[in-house]
């Protein structure tokens, strides 16, 4: 176990790196664009040949590089380019709460949720129930979490004014507001998750009570909770965590949105105003961020699916 | 089972109304947004004060106006065109960059397999959104440049799918075939490989195209799209803008992106049903079928007095008439056990053989309420200690299972629970059945490990299943079945899937526990070896009738039936007959020894 985790670390660490060598070399090559962007269009060659100046862009590429490397792994991510005075560490840490509040709960509700509605659906395979799940979780899946999001605003927000519709209000500060202003944006990312996890778990579950050994452990008479949630459930989880690392990417795209939506300032938000003000140094910093947040999250399912799965821990 | 020749799978496809409904209306949207804005009197960009959120119906407006009195249907044709278009883009992009590299890595692997599975990799560990945003950064508001961006993105999906089908399609004996008779690489590929992928592809094509144009209406809203291009997300951004002063714009935009999408989703789910030829109503008709006669059986018996048959004081197990059915996915019943009787007394072995797909197993399944989905008992009983197993609730029926009546099963490595160590496994039955301590049930359980001649029985205790050898899994699987000391152990096949010498000493275990145990044995096999070392009495099964029975020795010295014939004529090795009816006792060799 020590070993497999030492080689998931290990790529892991090897990943960040890529990503930062690839997202660096494509965002500061052509750097000159957002710099002129910045500028504005009549912004004169000498206050550009200035601009390049002072952040050192006239320098080779991989000296550049080498620069932000070692900063960024004494933790400094340089400084905004649009507001010089701004630290992109700071700023992405003063974010982060926010959006990783909103994705982690969404991510564990959702798993949770789908573990329940994609056994019980195994379970009830063929009957009405089971297609009453399997049309939601289908439309579920195929509506974007944007239009979720704009319905839940409208519903319970502007009509029935059970939440607000904006802002975050940090856990430090109040626990009960944290969790009135993460509930309808965490609810609208969820419903995709869960819809199409269910679905693979379903799956999963249905493959797993065709298994021989189900039949055997049956053959003992063992009752029906231990056959189901202890053996078949233990079983099928494993191709359920694996779909659950896919999903954690996908929220965290879909976060980009919601946080507009609900006008929550957290990395999603900053992504988006980055961009449009070709802020390289933070999009820079924000794709080294969230790299190492999934290579974490990935981690730790890998460790879980470790726990479960006694071919990976043992061997 | 039907003779004719399966539908294609476009066959199948129209044969679904579900796809045909879904079809009808995408082909309807897709048409609209071709030929619509010609009908339109509208000019999309054209603002006109006066419309100003114009409702349904006024002025011409069909589908009303927005707040600068723009004609939401116009808007709505036009946008669907670079919505569209820009999803379509994105999906080309896909479906080329990994269509070629798939291909290319998984025909011919080597140095670009492993460059592309890092790449795709890479392409796939950050969210899209977050890459297009810093795209943007650098290369401006281009819709369509995104959109392309974003297909790359997306290709590492077509890639992995195209590499895993290119895979298992090469390695086909028809691929080789034409490899042998000298057709180039190219020629494969296009003849045969691509062939296979594109339905796969097909349907990824249509999910990512509903991903696309999620990710495109999201840059939208995002504010980062481009002002001048009218699309369906656009207008969604617009109307979410003025989300407090006229929801109602937000209504169309929504219900056509969604609708498009859900759209999508379906057609794609159809597609995978018709490529599968899977027919999506069978497991709830075999349900409701099997359920039927369930029900059926439960009557028929009911309506006869008394609950309790006797039985002989060593008679265990009478089974009466039996006859057992599969629902088919047509609702219809298929009977593959006609109505058979049997019986097992207390200490006996009985035999039940038969070639694979007479019933026999079916019929050990029946006895302990183990019949795989959709089958039933349709008629007859099921008889143990007088009362009907057939009609047992489940509850009742576990109570039976494994403690009196326990099974051995075929095939040793699937029958153990890989995720819990074999020590586990042991204990659980028994701390249920007898209701022991966890330290006494170990105790037993090592115990029982030692009584089926396992040398480390601590280690294996410890063991998880992909650990231990097929032989020792089947040691310890008749462990398991003896552990709550049944009065009938009912086991399919013990050996057939052992190494020659393993089936031996596992025959050999099996005859010793039953020796020293005295239970009962139903062995179902296929191998007259087997019953000559084992069986008191045999049963000879074929196509669901029991055609021949009768004790062992009486059954090698005559049989009748023409099957049982053929089934003695398999035993190729007679060596492996020993028959036990022959005692030759040492005198008689004494004797011919000169004196």
């Amino acid at each position: 176990m020590l070993a497999f985790l030492g080689r998931r670390i290990s790529n892991g660490i090897l990943m960040v790196f890529a990503i930062s060598v690839i997202a660096f070399s494509l965002l500061y090559i052509t750097g000159g664009n957002a710099a002129r962007r910045i500028l504005g269009d009549f912004a004169s060659e000498e206050a550009v040949d200035r601009f390049y100046q002072e952040l050192g862009l006239y320098r080779p590429l991989p000296v550049q590089y080498w620069d932000w490397l070692t900063n960024a792994i004494r933790g400094d991510l340089g400084n905004s380019w649009v507001n010089r005075g701004v630290e992109v560490t700071g700023e992405i840490g003063r974010r982060l709460v926010a959006t990783l509040s909103l994705v982690l709960v969404s991510l564990l509700l959702s798993a949770i949720i789908a573990m329940f509605v994609g056994v019980f659906a195994a379970l009830k395979r063929g009957t009405w129930m089971d297609r009453t799940v399997q049309t939601l979780s289908l439309g579920g899946a195929a509506i974007p979490s944007f239009l979720i999001a704009i319905g839940l605003v409208m519903l319970f927000a502007l009509n029935l004014g059970w939440f607000y519709a904006t802002g975050f209000t940090e856990p430090g500060d109040s626990i009960t507001g944290w969790l009135h202003s993460i509930t309808l944006p965490v609810v609208a990312l969820l419903v995709g998750g869960v819809a199409s996890s269910a679905q693979q778990i379903r799956a999963a579950m249905i493959n797993v009570l065709q298994q021989d050994y189900v039949r055997t452990l049956r053959s003992r008479g063992l009752p029906a909770r231990s056959v189901i949630f202890k053996h078949s459930l233990r079983n099928a989880a494993g191709p359920g965590l694996a779909v659950i690392a896919l999903q954690f990417v996908g929220m965290l795209g879909g976060t980009v949105i919601i946080e507009r939506v609900f006008n929550i300032s957290g990395l999603g938000s900053l992504s988006a105003s980055a961009s449009s003000a070709g802020d390289v140094p933070i999009l820079m910093g924000l794709i080294v961020t969230v790299a190492i947040i999934v290579v974490i999250v990935n981690l730790l399912l890998d460790i879980a699916q470790g726990w479960l799965n006694p071919k990976v821990r043992v061997s | 089972m039907s003779t004719s020749a399966p539908p294609s799978p476009f066959r199948r496809l129209l044969r679904d109304p579900q796809a045909v409904v879904v079809g009808a209306i995408l082909i309807f949207l897709i048409l609209a947004v071709i030929f619509g804005p010609m009908l339109s009197s509208f000019d999309p960009r054209q603002t006109n004060l006066q419309a100003n959120l114009a409702g349904m119906g006024e002025n011409g407006h069909i589908l009303g106006a927005d707040n600068a009195g723009r004609d939401v249907l116009t808007r709505l044709l036009y946008g669907g065109r670079n919505s569209i278009l820009g999803a379509i883009l994105s999906v080309g992009v896909a479906v080329a960059i990994g269509t070629v590299s798939g291909l290319i890595a998984g025909y011919f692997g080597k140095w670009f397999d492993s460059l592309s599975n890092n790449t795709a990799s890479l392409l796939q560990a950050l969210p899209g959104m977050v890459i297009l945003l810093a795209a943007r950064a650098v290369i401006g508001p281009s819709i369509w440049w995104m959109m392309a961006i974003f297909g790359l993105l997306l290709s590492a999906g077509t890639y992995r799918l195209v590499r895993a089908t290119v895979q298992s399609v090469r390695n086909e004996l028809y691929v080789d075939a034409a490899r042998v008779s000298g057709l180039t690489d190219w020629r494969i590929i296009f003849r045969h490989v691509l062939r296979v992928v594109r339905g796969p592809i097909l349907i990824q094509a249509a999910f990512m195209m509903m991903i696309a144009l999620g990710i495109q209406a999201g840059i939208e809203i995002l504010g980062l799209g481009d002002v001048q291009m009218i699309s369906w997300g656009g207008m969604v951004s617009d109307a979410f803008g003025r989300i407090h002063t006229a929801p109602i714009l937000m209504l169309w935009p929504s219900v056509v992106l969604a609708l498009f999408c859900l759209c999508l989703t379906l057609i794609a789910n159809s597609l995978r049903d018709a490529l599968d030829g899977t027919q999506r109503t069978s497991p709830a008709t075999i349900r409701r079928v099997g359920k039927q006669i369930a029900a059926d059986k439960a009557a028929e018996v009911k309506a006869l007095p008394g609950t309790l048959v006797e039985m002989a004081d060593d008679e265990l197990l009478r089974v009466e008439g039996l006859k057992i059915g599969y629902a088919m996915p047509d609702a219809s019943i298929k009977q593959i056990v006609h109505g058979i009787d049997l019986n097992v007394n207390k200490g006996e072995v009985v035999g039940l053989i038969g070639e694979s797909g007479s019933g026999k197993t079916q019929t050990a399944f029946a006895v302990m309420r183990l019949l795989s989905e959709g089958g039933s008992i349709l008629a007859g009983r099921v008889l143990w200690q007088g009362r009907d197993l057939a009609l047992l609730s489940g509850q009742e029926m576990a109570e039976i299972r494994g403690m009196q009546i326990s099974y051995i099963p075929q095939e040793p490595m699937s029958n153990l629970d890989p995720s819990f160590t074999i020590g586990q496994q042991l204990i659980e039955p028994m701390r249920h059945h007898l209701a022991i301590s966890k330290a006494d049930a170990k105790e037993r359980a090592l115990d029982l490990l030692r009584r089926v001649e396992i040398a480390d029985p601590e280690r294996v205790f410890r063991s998880y299943p992909h650990q231990v050898s097929g032989g020792m899994a089947q040691r310890v699987l008749i462990a398991a079945a003896i552990s709550c000391e049944p009065d009938l152990i009912i086991a399919d096949e013990p050996t057939t899937a052992l190494d020659v010498t393993v089936q031996a000493e596992i025959l050999e275990l099996l005859r010793k526990l039953q020796q020293e145990m005295g239970v009962a044995v139903l062995m179902v096999t296929h191998n007259f070896g087997i019953v000559a070392d084992i069986c008191d009495r045999v049963m000879v099964m074929q196509e669901g009738y029991i055609v021949e029975r009768g004790d062992t020795e009486t059954m090698f010295r005559t049989h009748e039936h023409p099957y049982t014939k053929q089934l003695f004529g398999a035993i190729l090795d007679p060596e492996e007959i020993r028959e036990p009816w022959v005692d030759p006792a040492p005198s008689e060799f004494l004797e011919e020894v000169p004196a």
